[in-house]
């Protein structure tokens, strides 16, 4: 069981693979994602987004740590190959969502999720697109009203039509039930304008997390000389000539010769990255 | 009062502007087009956010702006109305006809379009300086 209001939460959490892929995939990560959140779950590839998921989802054991998510049957995941029965009709799948789910299918909101794919729904599994095949996969998942839907890189395999006819509908169901969302992806684009907190993963670790406007709010993007900026914690700087342009996370306003700005969330991803990149090669 | 979705809004990622404020600033301006009159509905953010696919608490956000100004209301379990209007909006207001009057008059004295939109910014800019956008 989670805590009042939060859906997700990890504590000292990690995840080390034995055999060919051995060492830590996931360390030492802390996190507590409040209910109704829709949360972007980035990183570069390899970074341990999928294990994470995977532990929130109760497919894997922590190596160490704890996570807490709500029960299996309160919880959806969508894993990044969308696995489904090939060899069922998409009804077919349908139905066995309604009949593995009792009492809580919307079969509504799946069949309109499947209809505006424009594919029959006779059609077998094994001979639908990648792009299809998501949007059966999040059928099922939607369908089953959870209360928390873990997607692992959910868009990949969507044209950007149908990438902003699902977002539309996963950000529909998220206002009208409160559900909450982690997604990831390694590409922020998709997923910035839909989400509203945001962990950031590198090397197994979490190197950001929190709401977006507050992880915005907290970091200011700067100009100008050359010059101490203590006592704000710079996350990257560099020099040109005489000019400076730091990326900071603020302690009290800035006080300076520097012209100052709000960074975007591409601004304050890249310049995390490149700063951990050193740090966890 | 109109039934059905009045408004749409046009969110463009790459603006800059928040995402927030585009729909506050578009409410705005459709408050001052006369699209928007006192008792119509806005869209609720599930209908936003489904045409959107921007975050429902960013719909939620702009509303709230939107309260905070007076210009519209929340009533519960019903939606979001419009209360106000904004600035002189129709047609035959006699500002209107005053500022047609100038506007043939800088035609009439060789002025380009882009002229005339120049001049305007500057003597707005001269008597607005300061207030929200």
């Amino acid at each position: 069981m989670t805590r009042d209001g939060i859906a997700l939460e990890a504590d000292l959490l990690g995840k080390k693979y034995g055999g060919r892929a051995r060492g830590w995939a996931l360390r030492e990560c802390d996190l507590a994602l409040p209910a109704g959140r829709v949360c972007a779950l980035v990183g570069p590839n390899g970074a341990g987004k999928s294990t994470l998921l995977a532990l929130a989802a109760g497919l894997i054991r922590p190596t160490e740590g704890t996570i807490e998510a709500p029960a299996r049957e309160r919880l959806a995941y969508v894993a990044q190959d969308k696995p489904l029965h090939p060899r069922l009709t998409v009804a077919d799948t349908l139905r066995m969502g309604r009949e593995l789910n009792p009492g809580r299918w919307d079969d509504t909101v799946a069949r309109r999720i499947v209809e505006g794919g424009g594919f029959s729904s006779d059609t077998l599994v094994r001979d639908l697109s990648g792009g299809q095949r998501t949007r059966v996969a999040l059928a099922l998942a939607l369908g089953k009203r959870a209360e928390l839907l873990l997607l692992d890189e959910p868009m990949a395999d969507l044209d950007p039509l149908a990438r902003h006819q699902l977002m539309g509908l996963l950000m529909a169901d998220a206002a009208e039930h409160g559900t909450t969302v982690v997604m990831s992806s390694h590409i922020l684009t998709e997923l910035e304008g839909s989400c509203d907190h945001l962990v950031l993963l590198h090397g197994g670790k979490v190197r950001l997390e929190g709401p977006v406007d507050d992880l915005l709010a907290a970091h200011t993007l700067l100009t100008g000389p050359i010059g101490d900026l203590a006592p704000h914690t710079v996350v990257e700087s560099r020099t040109t000539g005489r000019q400076l342009t730091a990326l900071i996370r603020r302690e009290g306003p800035v006080e300076g010769p520097w012209e100052t700005s709000e960074p975007s969330l591409e601004d304050l991803l890249l310049a995390h990255l490149r700063t951990t990149e050193g740090a966890s090669a | 009062m109109v039934q059905g979705i009045v408004v749409e809004y046009r969110i463009d990622r790459r603006s800059g502007v928040a995402t927030y404020l585009q729909i506050v600033q578009q409410t705005k301006q459709a408050l001052r087009m006369g699209l928007l009159e006192p008792g119509d509905r806005l869209p609720t953010a599930r209908e936003v956010v489904e045409a959107t696919a921007i975050n429902p608490n960013t719909v939620l956000k702009a509303y709230r702006e939107l309260e905070r100004e007076g210009l519209v209301e929340a009533r519960r379990g019903l939606g979001t109305f419009v209360r106000a209007t904004l600035g002189t909006g129709p047609a035959d207001s006699p500002l209107r006809g005053e500022l047609a009057d100038w506007a043939r008059r800088a035609r009439a004295e060789g002025l380009e379009r882009e002229d005339v939109a120049a001049l305007f910014t500057s003597v707005l800019k001269e008597h607005f300086e300061g207030d929200d956008a």
